[in-house]
């Protein structure tokens, strides 16, 4: 695989959320309003474009029996830095997204990525599979967040998008939207379309 | 009294899987027959109600401020609670290495039928997650944790128990559309059954 087939691939062939399935518990979480969803993309691009390139450097050391230890405790020590760091600049999304930063961690996508891309390939296609898996991420987490947020709640980022005129005509906001198993709908849908246009990811 | 109301509010109310969504890559792969999914469920029943008491009195008598008081009037003021996602993970890690080396030896079968996913229960959010929200919320004592724990553990196993009954149904008696066979129509059964357990909101024994 070339690089730019690295690099690009996560955004829709191999898309980590609705084709890998990895990583869903927080991209379902974090999505009732766009911001936290922008916030949690970054720090996932972040802590995975570095965790690999990390593990990348030292794959040959890393002892069989204990990689999955080692690669947990790489992993926490960055994210420990990315929810430090929202601590001290981004208070409030912060607490948005609560324990949520924490569980990056456990995000599958980056053990996934860690066992199946990093443990074998040089620095460089790793830092490059790490960002475009961490957008192809973020690309889902923005898609379902819009929809959410804007169904929902009528706003986009905080700002009031659905005109007032609309709610004295009798619109009101769909508060199923903000509800948690609405946000597994919309993945199904963005799924639905998604294997419509690629034949060939289609279950039998 | 209530521990009991804890213990029935983390299975129904503050269900991992249908009210945070924790645990959710397992739980879509390893739910298309009753058979594993159960396994795996019992195993992360334990794990968490292992796992939540440890992480507890790690918490409490290491983690938070001024937690060292017992070492010494001196260290009142020592934090450490920037080490507690480590510390979580290890501990984490270290009793699913146990668990893995015990379901080896006793239950082959299931070992073999789990397969990759027996070590993924380190990297499962629902395991993770419970020792989070514990510190988040709280907890007043170790009973407290135990039975969250517990509760929580239950709560994971009947929902992917009930999912994969109903996704073997329906692999062989429905007509999905092509596009949405497999993942997708498995995350429209989570929702349906999710927006079903909202129905136990507020619920108070």
């Amino acid at each position: 695989m070339s690089n730019k087939e690295v690099f690009f691939n996560p955004f829709s062939k191999s898309n980590p959320v609705i084709v890998q399935i990895l990583g869903i518990c927080s991209a379902l979480a974090v999505t009732v309003k766009l911001e936290p969803a922008l916030v949690m993309g970054l720090s996932v691009i972040a802590v995975l474009a570095f965790s690999n390139v990390i593990i990348s450097l030292i794959r040959n050391t890393i002892p069989t029996n204990i990689r999955i230890i080692v690669q947990l405790v790489i992993v926490a020590g960055l994210v420990v830095i990315v929810s430090q760091l929202l601590q001290a600049y981004a208070y409030n999304v912060n607490k948005q997204l609560s324990v949520f930063i924490g569980l990056i961690i456990t995000n599958c996508i980056l053990m996934g990525r860690l066992e199946a891309f990093a443990m074998a390939n040089r620095p460089w296609p790793s830092f490059l599979d790490g960002v475009g898996n961490g957008i192809g991420y973020a690309i889902i987490l923005i898609i379902v967040a819009f929809f959410r947020e804007l169904l929902g709640s009528g706003t986009l980022l905080g700002y009031q998008v659905v005109p007032q005129c609309f709610y004295e005509a009798g619109y009101v906001n769909n508060g199923l939207m903000i509800l948690p198993p609405m946000a597994l709908i919309v993945v199904a849908c963005i799924i639905w379309v998604h294997r419509s246009i690629n034949k060939d990811l289609q279950e039998k | 009294m209530e521990n009991l109301n804890l213990f029935i509010r983390s299975i129904f109310v503050d269900n991992m899987i249908f009210a945070y969504f924790l645990g959710m890559c397992s739980f879509i792969a390893v739910s298309k027959n009753v058979k594993t999914a159960f396994g795996l469920g019992i195993a992360v029943t334990f794990m968490l109600t292992v796992t939540l008491p440890v992480n507890y009195l790690l918490n409490t008598y290491v983690l938070s401020p001024g937690a060292l008081t017992w070492l010494g009037p001196e260290y009142a003021d020592v934090d450490l609670s920037f080490l507690s996602l480590i510390v979580f993970i290890a501990v984490i890690a270290s009793m699913t290495q146990l668990v893995e080396m015990v379901v080896e030896k006793y239950a082959p079968a299931l070992y073999a039928s789990l397969g990759i996913f027996l070590p993924l229960i380190a990297v499962n959010c629902a395991i993770l997650g419970g020792s989070l929200f514990m510190q988040q919320r709280g907890f007043a004592n170790t009973g407290t944790a135990v039975f969250a724990g517990l509760g929580w553990g239950i709560g994971w196993l009947l929902a992917i128990t009930a999912v994969a009954a109903i996704r073997e149904r329906i692999a062989q008696y429905s007509n999905i559309p092509a596009p949405l066979r497999g993942v997708g129509i498995t995350f429209i059964i989570t929702a349906l059954m999710g927006v079903a357990f909202m129905s136990f909101l507020g619920i108070k024994i």
